[in-house]
């Protein structure tokens, strides 16, 4: 499957990133970013914590502001214009560690509020988006529920498919599986990887190895705000060049 | 071998699974209640006794006074006469001067049906903004109420009001047609043609319109009695709820000045007590205000309290909106929602559920404030005991039973609240946890 997926990347270049830098105070968090992801690619993040990989992310849609440098997205360019910001929050989806599920809503008005609002798509026919979705994260019988009825691994195919429901051309997760029990991560797993094979393009922080091993066509690993290696899977995992990532991939995989 | 023999086995695997079972039964009963619930030792046994008596002592005082009390005499005099010598409630004074408690000493008496006809209009009003289930449509009447309860209890042209709905009206289309645009600019649109159109229509309306209106006119002094009190308190709460809601929003801005404007106003009116803001309205405003420009002591009152319980509330709602994980205003930022939406849809209702019961303790608490008017001379129900009752030849020295009716009046509207809020707070539990 591995190779059959890499050959969709195509030469449509969906998010670059140009000598981007980013402060917390006088802390430098991001240094000299430069990343070019092209439609249809799946890219995993790693590092130690507070190496900044779910900074990064989280500046592609604004989340996080950017000192210095350039974003582009979809040919948008991230600016302090709040139009542009918008534009691009609503192409691209993101999933977070805690769900961040809308907990007086329900699930379906969880999956319906933005395309409601933000497309201005009618109720009925945003309803019917939501269920397909749903369905494809393998929860409709759950529609009428409050999220605080659901297990973690369910909120977080509910956040998914929230995010789906804006029909995104990029989706970014910050740690998806992090805040799960290991039972449930293997079914959240197995959605993101269902979305990967239709080739949906991704950014993915996360330290699920087997899943970059099995999804992804890039990995990066970045530390002190730095992205130190980039490679394709196999090499990455079983030939590192620097020595810091052979450190930190001796701490991950060595139990 | 003989050593592992001797140590607990280790291994286990379960064969049969273990059925569900229901609890075990305890015994139940009145006496094994009274015996688990008052007499469990002789310490509480003994507090149980205790508080027995002081219930009894307290109701064998208390209920003689009031099942006894006089309900027909026209004075305190008689009353002592129809009592000779025994210790019971004159309740008289409140049949006698019952127009007086509820519409003060001056609103015309054959007018009584306005205010009465306002105040169930009010329960119409205010049942779909308080209870979701009802139909939406209801809104409009409460749209419409402010300009209709206006009308009916000061009567006057029905210009007036119909000029302020106008101003409203159109200020809200200028608002819907350039908030497209962006935010402020239908914000501050709106409110500027509310005004031209206010400012325009005042000089349209000719001087004596009102001599010859429909429902005379009654001028804001002869207001009074616990009206007084249900209109201070209805206009205040339902003014300071919104403003208290712009405030904290206002505060939590990134926008140094309009940040900064919220946390001083906030601060300053916090910090003064609501008795020096009503004397402010009272005799202060005068001077603040063009010498030939009126404004009726009633709106400055209003303008006072609401300030006032505005800037608690505000506080109150702060801390609701910092109760909130971040993530979910991350989670609609992601969505692309704007920032009046996600207020709107995510933030607020959650904030404002979280904040329920200090909203509910502000609005109690205001309610109660209501009764500080009499202070400035203003005659609510307090004002009207203190003075024209209290200060008659009949009625001087009947204390115990007015100001208990005034209490209950008030722990009536106050308890109601109270429930009404915790009925709202169980129907909002969406979370589960």
């Amino acid at each position: 499957m591995a190779e059959s997926a890499r050959l969709q990347v195509s030469d449509e270049v969906a998010i670059s990133i140009t000598n981007m830098n980013k402060w917390y105070g006088t802390f430098h968090v991001l240094r000299d970013i430069d990343l070019t992801v092209y439609r249809g690619e799946r890219i995993v993040i790693c590092g130690p914590s507070g190496s900044g990989k779910s900074t990064l992310i989280r500046c592609i849609n604004a989340l996080e502001e950017h000192q210095k440098g350039k974003i582009v997205v979809d040919g948008t360019e991230l600016s302090s214009d709040l139009k542009n910001i918008d534009k691009i929050r609503s192409e691209v989806g993101m999933c977070f560690q805690h769900f961040n599920l809308f907990p007086h809503l329900t699930i379906l008005e969880n999956c319906t509020l933005a395309p409601i609002w933000v497309r201005k798509i009618p109720q009925k026919e945003a309803q019917e988006t939501a269920m397909h979705f749903l369905e494809k994260v393998k929860i409709p019988d759950q529609a009428d529920k409050y999220p605080g009825q659901l297990s973690g691994g369910q909120q977080q195919r509910v956040a998914i498919a929230r995010s789906l429901c804006m029909k995104p051309r990029v989706m970014l997760f910050d740690e998806p599986t992090s805040a799960l029990d290991p039972e449930m991560i293997k079914e959240v797993l197995d959605t993101m990887i269902e979305l990967a094979e239709e080739g949906m393009t991704m950014l993915c922080v996360t330290h699920e190895m087997g899943f970059a091993r099995q999804v992804a066509n890039r990995v990066i690993f970045m530390d002190a705000g730095q992205i130190v290696e980039q490679n394709e899977p196999e090499e990455f995992f079983n030939n590192p060049q620097s020595e810091r990532t052979q450190l930190f991939l001796s701490q991950i995989l060595g139990h | 071998m003989s050593d592992q023999n001797n140590k607990p086995a280790v291994a286990f695997v379960r064969e049969q699974p273990i059925p569900a079972s229901p609890p075990p039964t305890s015994a139940s009963g009145p006496v094994r209640w009274l015996q688990e619930n008052l007499f469990p030792t002789w310490g509480n046994a003994l507090l149980t006794v205790i508080s027995l008596y002081v219930i009894y002592v307290v109701l064998s005082s208390s209920l003689p006074w009031i099942l006894g009390g006089v309900w027909n005499t026209s004075s305190l005099a008689e009353c002592r006469e129809v009592l000779d010598g025994r210790s019971a409630a004159c309740f008289s004074v409140l049949r006698e001067r019952w127009n007086q408690l509820m519409f003060g000493f001056k609103y015309p008496p054959e007018f009584y049906w306005r205010p009465i006809l306002a105040f169930f209009l009010m329960l119409v009003a205010a049942a779909p903004v308080l209870f979701p289930d009802l139909p939406r449509k209801m809104l409009v009447f409460t749209g419409l109420y402010p300009f209709v309860a206006f009308w009916l209890i000061w009567g006057g042209t029905i210009l007036s009001p119909l000029l302020a709905l106008a101003g409203c009206v159109l200020g809200y289309l200028a608002y819907s047609k350039w908030v497209s645009r962006s935010f402020a600019a239908g914000f501050f649109g709106g409110i500027a043609v509310a005004f031209v159109v206010w400012w325009l229509g005042g000089l349209l309306i000719p001087e004596g319109a009102s001599d010859n209106a429909m429902l005379p006119a009654v001028a804001s002094r002869d207001l009074g009695g616990f009206m007084l009190n249900m209109m201070l308190g209805v206009t205040c709460v339902s003014l300071s709820v919104p403003l208290g809601i712009a405030l904290a929003l206002g505060r939590q801005s990134d926008l140094p000045i309009v940040k900064g404007i919220c946390v001083i106003f906030i601060e300053f009116i916090r910090g003064v007590p609501l008795i020096t803001l009503l004397f402010v309205a009272s005799v202060m405003l005068a001077y603040l205000f063009p010498p030939d420009a009126t404004v009726d002591l009633f709106l400055r009152v209003v303008i006072m309290i609401t300030m006032f319980s505005a800037a608690y509330i505000a506080e109150v709602i702060r801390g609701g909106l910092a109760a909130l994980p971040k993530g979910q205003k991350e989670a609609a930022d992601s969505l692309g929602l704007d920032y009046a939406q996600a207020m709107r849809l995510i933030i607020l209702p959650q904030a404002l559920k979280i904040s329920i019961p200090g909203i509910v303790n502000v609005a109690v608490g205001l309610f109660k404030d209501t009764t500080l008017v009499s202070v400035i001379s203003m005659f609510d129900i307090v004002g009207m005991i203190r003075g024209p009752i209290l200060a008659s030849t009949e009625w001087n020295g009947v204390y115990w039973e007015l100001f208990l009716f005034a209490a209950v009046l008030f722990f009536v509207v106050c308890y109601s609240i109270s429930q009404y809020s915790q009925w709202l707070e169980r129907r909002l539990e969406t979370d589960h946890r």
